[in-house]
């Protein structure tokens, strides 16, 4: 690892983004090889939001490698209730991200890499990227069956997905960015792509669920560095450039500015939730109360990741119906999250009267509800 | 449109004089060195149809996924207008052109073809509007410049003395008017300048900046007047800001606590302020840190605020009681759960730790711990949140010494704890010493508690931080 990071040469980048025509010796053409040091999914993407904003890409073309610690990655107009298992993630503090790009949802950790070809706008050829991919995969490995398939994946033995793509298009500039499982955790990968959320209904993309597989099934030998190695090695042939890889740091503000500010937006709540379209939740869950079964109906529009209409129907006089109507009243405009709903909820207790048998029923309530987010 | 801008103006102010501040459009047509604007031609806005172009790929239909404006909303050459997706490829439309939107040609999630209008525009027309202001306002500055030029046509008269003057106070010979003999610049014309400059003496007017050089014989009389007449005005510059007012509704957290702080309005709340010696509980703290790191807990000084608490409510048990709606009835809560203040991103959460009674504080530390990172995470259940008999706020981890705290019902109290600080202190010699001192502000309900009661209590919590040893005689 260490003899590998050292065979990787550290220009000053600087120099490089800002005279996009000069600066960089070794080359002939425009084209440059760039690695992430980071892990985070959030520093990464907003490296990328960096790159298609300042950077000319009139003459150049840029590679960018980045892999990421455990985060699912949802494309821009997607509905993470609807992608993937929201509580299991923040039970095994796994990151949800948002990306800029469109498509489908992904699962990113270490074992997987990520790959961004940039390009101007009038040059975006996403068939001819993924065929660089296969070209080095065989150029590693000759035996390994992969192709690219009419939806842009690339398939393992014609059957399993090791590569999803998405794009995103700006005024003159593009970039087509692509995953690529090489040893991946397909356990946790499946348990989190899965939604346990019921009742939705919405306009957002949907993902297309496939089977996955690891490359390093395949051949025990390949690892992520190999791959990368590998896809660098023939973006360069191509592209008639030095086999350079330039590593970049993406919380360094000298280098890139207004960075930090890009990935605290991707942090942002109204970001990951607040950029959800529009959806309703039609749902019921059962409740059991000192031996008697509970059938609870919740209907709820969610706009902007925030409940616009809330109804919640519960068997008559279970709960004082003030204390109830005070429960929606105080959701509708609030954020369609466990955190504040836990927060009103506990709060409208405070001026309620005080009964242990109250306390025990809202509390069930408002758990149950809170599964719902 | 082509729109042409006045040139070289001090003709206009000519013209001007002469037509008595009438601007005349054909009065205009007579000055053959100025272009006309044209101001009718462009008043009601041309309409462009703008296009949806060609994503590549030789992709032909899109959904439009995302407005970023609206109808009516003015936009910039190059603003965002609409992001629209096709197969996993995600598309920002920016403007081609400045104007205002007249018409959205489709809805959120509708089809949108390549090639189809997308936007209506209307052009931008407002730019035939300002030249004329510009017009208005050039004569005066032109005349200056006219005359600045003269003064700067003449060789400029000073004694080797007063240019070291001016060199020192990077002041332009050339923009000092003289009023020596032949125009000389003398030391008063250089120190009346840099007055000028420093102390903005003079309103800022034009023809005041601008004294046509006088003959010798009026100078003498007219410096003193000059000097007269510079009393010092405080220039009066209209403050511009523009910043705009935000209102968002009340959602969320911030409901949460109006409703919380508005409930406990109706409590009379009365304060009892103590300042604590916590020397001796540093230092214990001190050695009892890595024992706790050993078992795996971070120890902070709440714990023993806590377990202190505590002991001081079996005492004083009405501490922990509750008061029912109708102010009837009291009832003495058995359990201690005691509250901690949390501060977090979204804002304040208060989780208790339950029966405080019996549990050590190890226990209590190791509970803190726990609600403490279910809390930066907002993964903090109804449960920990609700229950609370009593609070203690520790506000002092972010700054202050005494507070005003506002007890959260159902309870009857609260103390919010200041930093800790050393400071110099007397001991029983009379010695001065180093101690590290903390205050703590206690509210309470006055319609149940009084204040020897809120005073005794407060007195034994102090007894048991300032001798830490004294609570291994009442622990349980």
């Amino acid at each position: 690892m260490v003899l590998l990071s050292l065979l990787k040469k550290c220009l000053p980048l600087s120099c490089i983004l800002r005279t996009p025509k000069a600066g960089f010796r070794s080359t002939t053409s425009g084209g440059l090889i760039i690695q992430s040091v980071s892990n985070d999914v959030y520093q990464n993407l907003a490296v990328e939001d960096w790159i298609h904003d300042h950077m000319d890409l009139e003459n150049r073309q840029v590679l960018f490698l980045w892999r990421n610690s455990p985060a699912v990655v949802i494309g821009r107009h997607q509905n993470p209730w609807q992608e993937c298992n929201l509580r299991l993630m923040r039970q095994k503090n796994i990151k949800l991200a948002r990306r800029r790009s469109g498509g489908g949802t992904v699962y990113h950790d270490l074992g997987n890499i990520n790959l961004t070809f940039f390009t101007a706008r009038k040059k975006y050829e996403r068939v001819a990227n993924l065929k660089l991919i296969v070209k080095a995969l065989k150029a590693l490995r000759p035996q390994l069956d992969v192709h690219v398939t009419d939806r842009y994946d690339i398939l393992l033995e014609r059957q399993y997905k090791i590569s999803g793509t998405a794009a995103k298009l700006g005024r003159a500039a593009a970039y087509h960015h692509c995953t690529l499982l090489c040893n991946a955790d397909k356990v946790v990968l499946s348990s989190v792509l899965k939604s346990p959320y019921k009742g939705l209904k919405s306009n957002a993309t949907p993902s297309v669920p496939a089977s996955v597989k690891n490359l390093f099934e395949e051949d025990p030998s390949l690892t992520c560095e190999m791959l990368l190695d590998a896809i660098a090695k023939e973006y360069a042939m191509q592209h008639q450039i030095d086999n350079h890889i330039t590593l970049i740091n993406p919380a360094d503000e000298t280098a890139l500015p207004g960075i930090n500010d890009k990935a605290k937006e991707l942090r942002t709540w109204e970001w990951l939730y607040g950029k959800t379209p529009k959806f309703s939740i039609s749902t019921c869950f059962n409740m059991v109360y000192k031996g008697s079964a509970l059938d609870v109906k919740v209907n709820m529009d969610v706009k902007h990741g925030r409940i616009e209409v809330c109804n919640i129907n519960l068997p008559e006089q279970w709960l004082p119906p003030a204390l109830c109507s005070e429960l929606v009243k105080g959701l509708t405009g609030s954020k369609f999250c466990p955190e504040e709903t836990t927060t009103l909820a506990t709060t409208l207790l405070r001026v309620c009267p005080q009964d242990d048998e109250l306390h025990s029923k809202w509390n069930l309530l408002c758990e149950n509800m809170i599964t719902l987010m | 449109v082509r729109i042409h801008r006045v040139r070289s103006c001090s003709s206009i102010g000519f013209i001007k004089s002469k037509y008595v501040c009438v601007f005349d459009e054909s009065a205009l047509k007579f000055s053959h060195s100025q272009r006309l604007f044209r101001t009718s031609a462009v008043s009601c806005g041309q309409i462009v149809q703008f296009k949806l172009s060609d994503i590549g790929e030789g992709i032909t239909e899109v959904t439009v996924k995302e407005w970023y404006i609206k109808e009516g909303d003015s936009v910039s050459q190059f603003d965002s207008i609409c992001e629209v997706q096709s197969d996993k490829a995600s598309v920002t439309i920016t403007s081609r052109y400045d104007g205002i939107i007249r018409k959205l040609h489709y809805n959120l999630d509708e089809i949108a073809f390549v090639g189809k209008p997308l936007v209506d525009i209307e052009i931008d027309a407002s730019k035939g509007v300002a030249p004329e202001e510009d017009v208005v306002e050039t004569p005066p500055m032109s005349h200056e410049e006219h005359t600045h030029q003269e003064i700067k046509g003449h060789k400029t008269l000073a004694t080797p003395a007063v240019r070291r003057l001016a060199m020192e106070n990077n002041i332009k010979l050339s923009e000092v008017v003289g009023t020596g003999k032949d125009n000389r610049i003398l030391k008063e014309d250089i120190l009346n300048y840099l007055a000028k400059q420093t102390g903005a003496i003079l309103p800022p007017s034009p023809k005041a900046e601008i004294i046509p050089p006088l003959p010798k014989s009026e100078t003498v009389p007219a410096a003193p007047k000059d000097k007269a007449r510079k009393i010092p005005v405080p220039v009066s510059r209209p403050i511009v800001f523009s910043g705009k007012d935000k209102t968002e509704p009340v959602t969320g957290f911030q409901k949460a606590m109006v409703k919380t702080m508005s409930a406990a309005l109706k409590i009379p709340h009365f304060g009892y302020c103590e300042e604590i010696d916590l020397t001796q509980l540093v230092q214990l703290r001190e050695e009892l840190k890595p024992l706790a790191q050993l078992r795996g807990v971070k120890l902070s000084f709440m714990p023993f605020f806590i377990k202190a608490a505590s002991l001081g409510l079996l005492q004083y048990p009405i501490l922990n009681a509750s008061l029912d709606e109708s102010c009837q009835n009291v009832t003495y809560k058995a359990s201690h759960n005691i509250g901690v203040a949390m501060d977090t991103e979204q804002g304040l959460i208060v989780p208790n730790v339950k029966n405080v009674q019996v549990c050590s504080v190890f226990e209590i530390a190791s509970e803190l711990n726990r609600l403490q990172s279910l809390g930066s995470a907002g993964q903090l259940g109804t449960n920990d949140l609700t229950g609370g008999t009593f609070t203690l706020s520790n506000i002092g981890t972010i700054g202050g010494t005494y507070a005003k705290p506002v007890i959260l019902p159902p309870e009857v109290a609260i103390g919010a704890l200041g930093k800790i600080q050393v400071l110099p202190r007397f001991n029983g010699k009379g010695e001065v010493f180093k101690a590290q001192i903390m205050n703590v502000s206690w509210s309470a309900d006055h319609r149940i508690i009084d204040g020897a009661t809120m005073a005794r209590f407060s007195n034994l919590w102090k007894s048991y931080l300032e001798n830490p040893a004294s609570m291994l005689l009442d622990l349980k």
